[in-house]
């Protein structure tokens, strides 16, 4: 019991954190709109008179851009945790201390901040994309669970990705060239600038089989705007558990040899 | 020189891990490429963007490719400068003998955007190269300032957006909208944009400057939205508009500048 609660306490904790970085967040609630007002553009005078780009027609691309950046502060795929400054600087060893375990601990931590970040970036986007275009919003009163579901999925995931690209400081001592490696491919692969089946088949199968990047942003975009109905979205999910699982059993195995390599100094 | 002498420490700190730089450099490069792929992936979905076929499509995403990466490797690292206005540390560099503003250039110097400028000039080069352009000793010029003018004007946009910091501390993110945000704007003909956003930033805010005008110089085309023919032309001057107003609000922010004390 006094785990649960101590796990409660650090995603309460994650969430306040963030809560006080107010100007930050409208900061970046703004630029998530400029962005959107960009890219709804871009993909409507794609989708031009035929009104259908890739299997989404016109509403369902403004849901599909504006909600995508929303999840984009949620998700967080682009902002390193600061695992590779402690590695470096030595405090990943107060981390050890601890009698929570490390993972659980910044995945804690990491859902608060996501918390915070449905409430205010996640919203802002998708009430100016909502007043400003013709919207879709699901019909099905199933798909708002599942799409809760499923952005708690890319969370972890994403997280999970971050979390290992913070412990390769213990071998490359700087995160900064493997973290650009990783925004790099993600922003394409994952379907933030635009709908992965956009891509020929072929590659968009690789994306989804081969990467996580999929499973982090096209998955609940895919579910918000019902493409290829409740069938489509069980697989997107099924896909999502898997690499979830994946993701995590990768960081647990990464964190084991790190700790391996770690030599604290003194007696 | 003590700017090359503070650069040259920069480098040579930041490429001491050099497994990280080498990928560093890579991944940077690989973003211009990334940028471009994506104007096709969606180019190629009807083979046209709005109203443009794919060599005059090339040619705008390769200008904004090109003048972009040059005003990251030079300004892009003003972004810090909330760290230094909320860390006080902007006050030893106040102390210095050395202007501010050259300073914060230097002081964060980051090598491995060269990559991403070399990337964008050969794309800018293969672009000219195919577009089919009947040169004439005017569009030479132009072809060689074009980059150069839209690399002035988003450098001045950096700085502008770096002063915000002197006001609202936190607001980095106000400024990618148009640094960022405006090198997408500018990879896309701006006939694509809804009217009202087109009017905002490809004229009111001058984006149209950068690639879409310029090119259409280079091609000889007539612009589908109606500007004079002239207007093409002008983007040394709008550059230069922008980077006298960047100066006088870097001033300004200067000028209003309190310690955040101790």
């Amino acid at each position: 019991m006094v785990t649960v609660r101590a796990y409660a306490a650090l995603t309460a904790a994650g969430f306040r954190r963030f809560s006080t970085y107010r100007q930050a967040t409208v900061a970046g609630a703004f630029a998530n709109v400029a962005f959107g007002f960009l890219r709804t553009y871009v993909l409507l005078s794609v989708a031009g008179s035929a009104g259908e780009l890739a299997g989404y027609d016109r509403a369902q691309l403004v849901t599909f851009v504006w909600v995508g950046q929303g999840l984009l502060a949620v998700v967080n795929a682009w902002g390193p945790l600061d695992m590779a400054d402690r590695v470096r600087s030595g405090d990943v060893v107060a981390d050890l201390l601890r009698p929570v375990p490390t993972l659980a601990m910044y995945l804690c931590a990491d859902l608060g901040r996501a918390g915070f970040a449905m409430v205010t970036r996640f919203v802002t986007p998708v009430v100016v994309g909502l007043l400003a275009f013709e919207f879709s919003l699901p019909g099905h009163l199933l798909s708002y669970g599942l799409f809760a579901g499923s952005v708690l999925l890319a969370v972890v995931i994403a997280f999970s990705w971050r979390y290992m690209i913070g412990l390769s400081a213990f071998w490359l001592l700087d995160a900064r060239g493997l973290n650009m490696m990783w925004v790099f491919l993600w922003g394409g692969g994952s379907g933030l600038y635009f709908p992965l089946p956009v891509l020929p088949g072929w590659l968009e199968l690789t994306l989804w089989i081969g990467t996580p990047f999929p499973a982090t942003m096209q998955a609940p975009l895919d579910i918000a705007v019902e493409r290829g109905g409740l069938g489509h979205a069980a697989l997107v999910l099924a896909a999502q558990i898997g690499w979830a699982a994946i993701s995590l059993a990768l960081c647990r195995h990464v964190q084991r040899r790190a700790w391996r390599k770690l030599v604290v100094q003194g007696g | 020189m003590p700017y090359l002498r503070v650069l040259r420490a920069q480098v040579r700190a930041q490429t001491q891990y050099r497994a990280s730089f080498v990928m560093d450099l890579i991944g940077s490069g690989l973003f211009t490429t990334l940028d471009v792929a994506t104007v096709f992936v969606l180019f190629a979905v009807r083979g046209d963007l709005g109203g443009f076929g794919g060599r005059e499509v090339l040619l705008m995403a390769a200008l904004s490719a090109a003048a972009f990466p040059i005003a990251d490797l030079t300004a892009g690292n003003l972004d810090r400068l909330r760290l230094y206005v909320r860390t006080g540390l902007f006050d030893t560099v106040l102390l210095r003998p050395l202007s501010a503003l050259g300073q914060l250039v230097v002081l964060d110097f980051q090598p491995r955007r060269i990559g991403r400028v070399v990337q964008g000039l050969l794309l800018y080069g293969v672009a000219l190269a195919v577009a089919g352009i009947a040169w004439t000793p005017g569009r030479v010029l132009l072809a060689g300032l074009a980059p150069v003018a839209g690399a002035v004007f988003f450098s001045a946009l950096f700085v502008a957006g770096s002063t915000v910091a002197f006001w609202w501390i936190e607001s980095g993110e106000v400024a990618n909208a148009f640094t960022y945000g405006g090198r997408d704007f500018t990879s896309y003909p701006i006939t694509m944009y809804g009217e009202w956003f087109r009017k905002l930033f490809a004229f009111g805010l001058g984006f149209a400057f950068v690639a879409y005008l310029p090119a259409l110089a280079l091609l000889g085309r007539t612009d589908p939205l109606g500007t004079p023919s002239w207007l093409h032309w002008c983007s040394p001057v709008t550059a230069l508009l922008a980077a006298a107003g960047a100066g006088w609000l870097w001033r300004t922010g200067i000028r209003h500048y309190r310690s955040t004390g101790s």
